[in-house]
């Protein structure tokens, strides 16, 4: 082993250590019993935590259930308004070209917090407020441009040869889409939707402004855990709100080849 | 068949109906509001009072500078650290180093806040490591690092969260172009601040600009982690205008929105700075 590899391992080691220290409290502390300062460890092991989601009268169930219900709908929309914006934007040239993808652009970094207290008010009015539905619409804002703009670059990477082949040979248009595209776009597809997955199931304020305390979802009980004073509740739910980030990461690592590694970027830009 | 333009205007139809509908028509329902046009309560009187009360108030100064404070110095030192670490790691293993820096970058900020707060809070796991090597007592003589002054908690979130986005995009810049010309540079007799200066640096800065901008955008309008782990007072922008827009006093909605209306505009200019940036990115 040279010395920059040695470095190199040295760095790797750091790294490791940063990025586990604060996600292992989050695994200690949901396990915990009784842990006092100043051990380094807990003193006893329980399944308290767990107990407690579970218990009749916790309302855990249900909020997962609507997490998962709104982020599975919030996905499906997402990819099925992202993709033929990114099928434009990816393959055409256009005047205003500029323009659209600005537009696209600006809910990722101006909060969607504005827009979403601005339009509170029409979403009473419509009778959308503390509805499933409409902490469903507010959850487009963040997740069509993501869905969007990965699939631009999905499609900028084609050429568009295949499809050509397919239309010379007799397939209709959408012949061509559904046999030839889309099975070769699926990969990136499937990024765009484990990103609006992940996106939706991360929101917090923009449920609780548009849900209004009827909807309850997994991260407003995280919220209220949090402002109270016991670790082990807290670090059960954030643990379970953890998950998906964590299954995503490994599917991605499984199934996407190493020049996708950067396909998971800017989630942390969301959620 | 239809022609092109009209094929192009459809398939951009949803998108940009979502994002002009549910974003642009809440920002303009938030302008409206601002500006104190609100027919619910009995305001029907156009004016720039709330930009007046809110742009002279020192709440809303005092909340600005924290959040131009807190962005900045999350900013700034995720992206020195980023940087430390991808020259470091980039002649480790690309997968591990991959994987290891998606894992902050995928979980969600609260599980990020809460996971933070477990280990710098007085009892948390630095008092008990601090405590362990005979360095405090007692948790109390720990730092206060939550709800403080410095929001020490919620610049170390954003720090562990940002980090990882930034050292990946250097990263990937590092191992394209950066790498060969370093060889060269070596070859010609170049030391090492030489090469890193005259080569690597040059080769990285833009996408460093670029994601830092992204960071700084970001962290200056989120709402979650400085509304869970910061001070009671002064607070960042956002949840200075969730707490207004949340107050039993109706008419300090306009105000409210006077704030949502100044951060969308602010976060708009950096926007466009980042799509100006990353086009002459491409341009090369």
């Amino acid at each position: 082993m040279d010395k920059r590899n040695r470095s190199a391992g040295i760095a790797l080691a750091l790294a490791a250590v940063l990025v586990t220290t604060p996600l292992l409290p989050l695994a200690l502390w949901s396990f915990a019993g009784e842990w006092r300062f100043p051990d380094l460890l807990p003193a006893s092991w329980s399944l308290r935590g767990w107990e407690a989601l579970l218990a009749p009268g916790s309302r855990f169930t249900e909020a997962v259930l609507n997490s998962l219900v709104i982020a599975a709908a919030v996905t499906a929309a997402a990819v099925v308004i992202g993709l033929p914006a990114g099928m434009a934007l990816g393959t055409h040239d256009f005047r205003l070209k500029g323009v659209v993808i600005f537009i696209i652009l600006l809910p990722i970094l101006v909060p969607p917090l504005a827009s979403t207290m601005g339009i509170h008010l029409t979403f009473i009015r419509l009778g959308l407020a503390d509805t499933m539905f409409g902490v469903f619409l507010v959850h487009l804002v963040p997740t069509v441009p993501y869905t969007a703009i990965i699939l631009t670059s999905v499609f900028a990477e084609r050429t568009g040869e295949l499809e050509e082949a397919a239309r010379t040979l007799g397939a209709g248009p959408w012949q061509a889409f559904w046999h030839v595209t889309l099975p070769q776009v699926a990969p990136g597809v499937a990024v765009a939707g484990l990103f609006a997955f992940l996106i939706s199931w991360s929101q917090y304020i923009l449920t609780v402004l548009i849900g209004g305390g009827t909807v309850i979802t997994l991260p407003m009980l995280l919220f209220s855990a949090a402002s109270g004073t016991d670790p082990v509740i807290t670090s059960t739910l954030a643990v379970v709100f953890a998950l998906p980030a964590v299954v995503a990461l490994l599917l991605a690592l499984r199934y996407l080849n190493p020049g996708n590694e950067r396909g998971f970027l800017g989630v942390g830009k969301v959620s | 068949m239809i022609g092109e333009r009209t094929r192009i205007a459809l398939l951009l139809a949803p998108a940009l109906a979502v994002i002009l509908v549910l974003f642009g028509g809440g920002l303009y329902a938030a302008l409206l509001q601002s500006l104190g046009y609100f027919p619910a309560i009995g305001m029907t009187e156009p004016g720039l009072d709330a930009y007046r009360a809110v742009l002279t108030s020192p709440d809303f100064l005092n909340s600005l500078a924290l959040t131009v404070y807190v962005a900045g110095a999350s900013t700034a030192i995720s992206t020195v650290l980023a940087v430390l670490l991808a020259l470091a790691l980039r002649r480790a293993p690309g997968r591990i180093s991959t994987a290891l820096f998606q894992l902050p970058v995928t979980v969600p900020h609260l599980v990020a806040a809460v996971g933070v707060a477990l280990v710098v809070t007085q009892t948390g796991l630095g008092a008990r490591i601090a405590a362990a090597l005979g360095l405090i007592g007692e948790p109390a003589d720990f730092p206060a690092l939550l709800y403080d002054r410095y929001s020490a908690g919620i610049i170390l979130t954003y720090v562990w969260k940002e980090t990882p986005f930034i050292a990946l995009i250097v990263l990937a810049a590092l191992r394209g172009v950066a790498s060969e010309l370093e060889e060269v540079a070596q070859t010609l007799g170049a030391n090492a601040w030489q090469r890193f200066w005259y080569v690597i640096f040059p080769a990285i800065y833009p996408a460093v600009v670029a994601a830092s901008l992204v960071v700084f955008a970001f962290t200056f309008g989120a709402f979650e982690i400085p509304f869970l782990l910061g001070q009671d007072y002064p607070t960042m922008l956002p949840v200075t205008a969730y707490r207004e827009y949340r107050s039993i006093d109706l008419s300090a909605r306009p105000a409210a929105m006077a704030i949502n209306v100044i951060l969308a505009l602010l976060t708009a200019l950096f926007a466009a700075a980042y799509l100006r940036l990353s086009r002459e990115l491409r341009r090369g």
